[in-house]
């Protein structure tokens, strides 16, 4: 699934990683304010957690196309743990929840697996929806219950449905799956997600990096005092800059890389925006405690479940 | 290995809030882990999340009619978790359902109970009333702590009447023991029981009635 190309890319992910670790190792050593502590150990633990996410994605990728989904697969089933148990459910709600975990998480990605383009777009927007609420109205429980359905749909088209579009893009390998007479993007699936899965989480980066140093305008203040105006044009333009020069890696021109980077770059944005109102929503501040640093598995993914969809249809339909 | 993947069936993992698992001598206390009851994972949820050498010593107790009514059922409270069974429906002075748990702790093991007696079928966590049962305990053996352990969304991971789980993730919170006080009445101790294990909620099962963050202090 890699070649030379992708390899070099991971490799100036690595080197970006080896950096980042000199720096938060530096600034353990020498900073002692401790207004500035905490702010320093969560740098650390979340340069270190890197290491790990990216060593996994790795592994999984060089292993082939098999341990990738089921990679993604597991990322998808910790979110969904993550967002349903935040969610106000009751025991009519289990039957239903249990077609979610154990059958609708695996099924989206063995479509990829077994190249169904055509039930992979439709089995969750579709038929689960269709399902789901069939079962949970056969529990008979009507307490709240268009809220509960509400809520269990959105945690699967969220943690499961739109994640799954990052794998996802293997299926534009196949020469009929796209729009376009003479598609330019086959054999480029795996290479298309790596330039997701980098532009995206660099956005996120990117925007820390411009935010906490220089951010004084916030975005949204009653819903995430993090993201500033300053974080946000400093990331998304630092990021789709660093797409257009990823262009190599793609079948696109530089200024079509960066563009579509921009695109996935402010989605993601607004991904991590809309999760940040659930989580206010809900009364707390991260999804979990899984990555160090960084809170659950779904504070890491908020903005590619919003990024990976438009990114894979934007692609699918102008070059596919 | 049983317990580890008990772990990760619920997500479990003990939150040791107001007490420490093991004594600071390193000694091993003599314990009454009492908890609210939602669902049959409850009993091997705590037992999986204490620390190894404490399960050891630790025996759930459980309902005579039910574990001890089919072949599995019976393998799984006898041979997997040591259960210590009680009778329910027939109590009599031969047949006391104290007398087993009195024996397990007079030899040296610490039990794990449920003193609502049953599961409690609300879909919003509140408690059914507590038996006398761990007021008699504490009575008998006055060393023992008494552990309140409040668990959390096991009700929705495998509800009464279920077979297969769904996944979402439990909390399990232990809190400061509790001890009988000198010339303490029944009726007040199993209040302050009670009230103890609620206080360890540590959010309303309910986002809607959970508090907004006034300040949010995160990205």
């Amino acid at each position: 699934m890699l070649d030379r190309d992708c390899w070099l890319v991971l490799g100036g992910i690595t080197g970006l990683l080896t950096l980042a670790s000199i720096v938060s190792i530096v600034l353990r050593l020498f900073v002692r304010d401790p207004g500035k502590r905490p702010t320093i150990e969560n740098l650390f633990d979340r340069t270190v957690s890197w290491w790990f996410m990216v060593a996994l994605l790795t592994l999984a990728m060089w292993l082939g196309k098999s341990a990738t989904l089921v990679l993604f697969a597991l990322i998808s089933f910790r979110a969904l743990r993550e967002v349903v148990t935040l969610a106000y459910t009751r025991c009519g709600d289990h039957r239903t929840l249990f077609w979610a975990f154990l059958i609708a998480v695996p099924l989206q990605y063995v479509l990829i697996g077994v190249d169904w383009y055509g039930l992979f777009i439709v089995l969750l927007p579709v038929w689960g929806f269709i399902f789901f609420s069939i079962r949970s109205a056969l529990a008979g429980d009507v307490t709240r219950f268009h809220e509960r359905a509400a809520r269990v749909f959105w945690a699967v088209m969220i943690c499961v449905y739109f994640v799954s579009h990052a794998p996802g893009l293997l299926l534009l390998d196949l020469p009929t799956s796209g729009a376009s007479a003479q598609p330019i993007v086959v054999g480029y699936g795996a290479k298309l997600m790596i330039f997701l899965l980098v532009v995206v989480q660099l956005s996120d980066v990117l925007q820390y990096c411009w935010g906490k140093p220089f951010g004084r305008h916030k975005v949204v203040p009653r819903l995430s005092p993090g993201k500033t105006w300053e974080g946000l044009v400093g990331g998304v333009l630092s990021a789709s800059a660093i797409g257009a020069g990823l262009s190599w890696l793609t079948p696109f021109t530089w200024w079509q890389a960066g563009l579509l980077a921009f695109e996935v770059c402010l989605m993601g944005f607004f991904g991590g925006l809309v999760m940040s109102a659930i989580k206010r929503d809900a009364g707390v501040k991260d999804w979990g405690t899984l990555i160090p640093g960084h809170g659950g598995v779904m504070d890491r993914i908020d903005s590619l479940s919003f990024a990976a969809p438009v990114f894979f249809h934007t692609v699918r339909h102008v070059w596919g | 290995m049983i317990a580890a993947a008990i772990r990760f069936l619920t997500g479990a993992h003990g939150r040791w809030a107001g007490v420490a698992p093991v004594a600071s001598d390193d000694s091993l206390p003599q314990r009454v882990y009492y908890a609210n009851h939602q669902s049959n994972l409850d009993a091997p949820v705590i037992w999986a999340s204490l620390p190894p050498r404490l399960r050891r010593r630790t025996r759930p107790v459980a309902a005579q009619d039910y574990w001890d009514a089919k072949p599995l059922r019976r393998f799984i409270s006898k041979r997997v978790f040591r259960c210590v069974l009680i009778e329910r429906k027939r109590v009599s002075r031969s047949c006391n359902p104290m007398t087993a748990m009195e024996g397990a702790l007079s030899a040296g093991d610490s039990l794990i109970i449920f003193p609502e007696g049953t599961r409690s079928l609300n879909d919003d966590g509140e408690m059914n009333e507590f038996k006398p049962g761990i007021y008699h305990l504490a009575r008998k053996f006055p060393h023992l702590q008494l552990v309140p352990v409040y668990l959390e969304n096991l009700n929705r991971i495998l509800p009464k009447g279920e077979i297969l789980p769904a996944p979402i993730l439990a909390a399990v919170t232990f809190g400061p023991a509790l001890m009988l006080a000198e010339g303490e009445s029944k009726a007040s101790f199993l209040a302050r029981a009670k009230s103890a294990l609620v206080s360890l909620a540590s959010q309303d099962p309910d986002p809607m009635r959970r508090p907004r963050p006034e300040e949010p202090s995160h990205a």
